[in-house]
C-alpha cells in the first residue's frame, strides 16, 4: 500500500465522513420519533389513516432508495409549485436536503414496521391491566406500552441504524459528497481501486461499529431489570 | 400528460422500459442464484465450526454486510476494468466480453452483496436443525452425501425461506445501484428517458412502480412456496 497516497486520502475522506455521520444523525433523530408515531397510528382504530400510512411504508419498503431520492431530487424539481414555494424550494434545490429526506422518510417506513411488530407483540393482558389500575390511554402508552415495545424493538432497531449509514452512501449519486462520493472521486483520479477502497471501507466500518455498540448499550441498560430478575430464579 | 404519452408510446420508450425491466429481473435473479451458490458452502462451514475458515467467513460476512453496496459496485467495476479486458484481448473475444461485462459484473457484484446476508440467513436455518436428526441418519448408516441432500438441505430450506425473502427484497432493490454505473436496466432506462424527455418525475415513478409490482409479485409466490413447504407441519398441530 502507498503510504504516501493514503495520507493524501484520509482528510477528504474524513470530510465525507462528516457528511455521512449528519445523515445518519438525521435519520436517527427524526426517523426514529415518527417512525414510533407512524407505527402507532398504523395499529390504530382509524382505519383510513392506517391505511393510508400503510401504503406510505409498502411504498417506501418496496422500492429502491435510489428511486425515492431521483423522484425527490430530479422528479419535485419540476414541479412549477415547489420552484415557486421557498420552503419547499428549500428541501429540494439542496442535494443534501434532498438526500436527508429520502433517508428520513425510509427509515421512517422500516422504523414504523419495527415498531409495530414491537407494539402488537406486547402481551394483551399487560395493557388490561394497565387499564383496570385506571391508567388513561397517555399513561398507559407511557408507562406500559412503550417501554416493553422499545425493549423489543431495539434488537431490530440497531441493525436499522447501519442500514441507514449505508444507505447515506446513495447520496453520492446525487453529488453529494460524503465517504462513498469522495471515495468514487478518489478512485477516478489515483487508479489506486483497492487501497481507497480499503480506506473507505475502514471507516464505514468504525461508523458502524460505534453505533452498533451505543445500541447495545442502551439494550443492557433497559433490559438490567430482567437480567436481575433472572438471577433470583437460579 | 400528452407528451408523456407520445413519448412513452410512439417513440418507443415504453418497449425499453419494458426491455430494462427484464434486465433488472434477471440481473436479481441471476445474483441471487450466485449469492445462494457462494452461501450455501460457507454457511455449511460456519454451521459445523470449521477452525480458523469458519471465523474468516464470520469476517467476510461481518465487513461485507456493514459497508455499502455502491463502495463495492465501485470496487468490483473500477477494479476489473482493465483486468478483464485484458483476458478477452487474450483469447481474442474482446467485442463480446465489452459488450457482455458490465451485466456480468453487475452480477458478480450482487452475488457478492447478497451471498453476505444469505450465509447468515442459511447458518441461522441450520441451527435450528435438531442435532438428534443428524445423528439418526448417521446411526442408520446413510452415507454423508444423502445426509446433507435428504435430511440438511430439505429441512434448511424450510427455515430459511422466510429469511431469503428479505434477502431477495433487498437484492432486487440493489439491482438499481449497478445503474451508477452504466448498466442499461430499469433504473438506467428511466433515467435515460428522464433525461431526454424532461419530465423526470414521470419515469422514476414508472421505475418506483415497476419495483413495488416485482417485489409484490414475488411476495405472493413466497407465501405459494412457505404454504408449500409447511403442507406436513400445519396439518400435525
Amino acid at each position: 500500500m502507498d503510504m504516501e497516497l493514503v495520507q493524501q486520502a484520509i482528510p477528504f475522506l474524513l470530510k465525507g465522513a462528516q457528511v455521512t455521520l449528519i445523515i445518519g444523525l438525521f435519520g436517527v433523530l427524526i426517523g426514529l420519533p415518527l417512525g414510533i408515531f407512524v407505527g402507532l397510528v398504523r395499529l390504530s382504530r382509524h382505519r383510513q389513516t392506517a391505511a393510508c400510512f400503510s401504503a406510505f411504508s409498502a411504498f417506501f419498503r418496496g422500492t429502491p432508495l435510489l428511486v425515492q431520492l431521483f423522484i425527490i431530487y430530479y422528479g419535485f424539481g419540476q414541479l412549477g409549485f415547489v420552484r415557486n414555494n421557498p420552503l419547499l424550494w428549500w428541501v429540494v434545490g439542496s442535494s443534501l436536503h434532498c438526500a436527508i429526506l429520502a433517508v428520513v422518510l425510509n427509515t421512517i417506513a422500516y422504523t414504523s414496521e419495527i415498531f409495530r411488530g414491537a407494539f402488537q407483540s406486547i402481551p394483551i393482558g399487560m395493557v388490561e391491566a394497565a387499564q383496570a389500575c385506571g391508567m388513561s390511554w397517555w399513561v398507559a402508552l407511557f408507562r406500559v406500552r412503550f417501554p416493553l415495545a422499545l425493549r423489543q424493538a431495539l434488537p431490530a432497531y440497531g441493525n436499522e441504524v447501519a442500514i441507514v449509514i449505508k444507505e447515506s452512501s446513495l447520496a453520492s449519486t446525487i453529488t453529494v459528497l460524503e465517504i462513498t462520493g469522495y471515495a468514487k472521486r478518489l478512485m477516478s483520479e489515483t487508479f489506486a481501486i483497492i487501497e481507497i477502497f480499503v480506506i473507505a471501507s475502514v471507516f464505514y466500518l468504525v461508523i458502524n461499529l460505534l453505533a452498533m455498540l451505543l445500541v447495545r448499550q442502551v439494550e443492557k441498560y433497559l433490559s438490567g431489570g430482567l437480567r436481575t430478575g433472572r438471577k433470583i430464579h437460579i | 400528460m400528452t407528451d408523456v404519452w407520445r413519448f412513452l408510446f410512439e417513440q418507443r420508450w415504453a418497449l425499453s422500459l419494458l426491455k430494462g425491466s427484464a434486465v433488472t429481473l434477471g440481473l436479481g435473479l441471476l445474483g441471487m442464484c450466485l449469492g445462494l451458490i457462494i452461501a450455501l458452502p460457507l454457511a455449511i462451514i460456519r454451521w459445523r465450526k470449521v477452525r480458523v475458515v469458519g471465523r474468516l467467513v464470520l469476517g467476510y460476512t461481518m465487513v461485507v454486510r456493514s459497508i455499502p453496496g455502491l463502495l463495492i459496485i465501485y470496487l468490483i467495476f473500477f477494479g476489473s476494468v482493465q483486468a478483464v479486458d485484458s483476458i478477452g484481448e487474450f483469447f481474442g473475444f474482446q467485442a463480446a466480453v465489452r459488450s457482455a461485462y458490465p451485466f456480468l459484473m453487475g452480477m458478480l457484484a450482487i452475488g457478492i452483496i447478497s451471498s453476505a446476508y444469505s450465509v447468515e440467513v442459511l447458518r441461522g436455518a441450520l441451527q435450528t436443525i435438531p442435532e438428534g436428526l443428524i445423528e439418526a441418519s448417521k446411526s442408520l448408516a446413510m452415507p454423508r452425501s444423502a445426509i446433507y441432500l435428504r435430511i440438511v438441505l430439505p429441512l434448511m430450506l424450510r427455515n430459511a425461506l422466510p429469511g431469503l425473502n428479505n434477502v431477495w427484497q433487498m437484492t432486487i432493490k440493489d439491482t438499481s445501484l449497478v445503474s451508477v454505473v452504466g448498466l442499461g436496466e430499469l433504473m438506467r432506462t428511466a433515467a435515460l428517458a428522464a433525461g431526454i424527455s424532461r419530465s423526470p418525475l414521470v419515469f422514476y415513478l414508472i421505475a418506483g412502480a415497476v419495483f413495488l409490482l416485482i417485489t409484490w409479485v414475488s411476495q405472493r409466490l413466497f407465501a405459494v412456496c412457505e404454504r408449500h413447504l409447511n403442507r406436513g407441519f400445519l396439518e400435525a398441530r
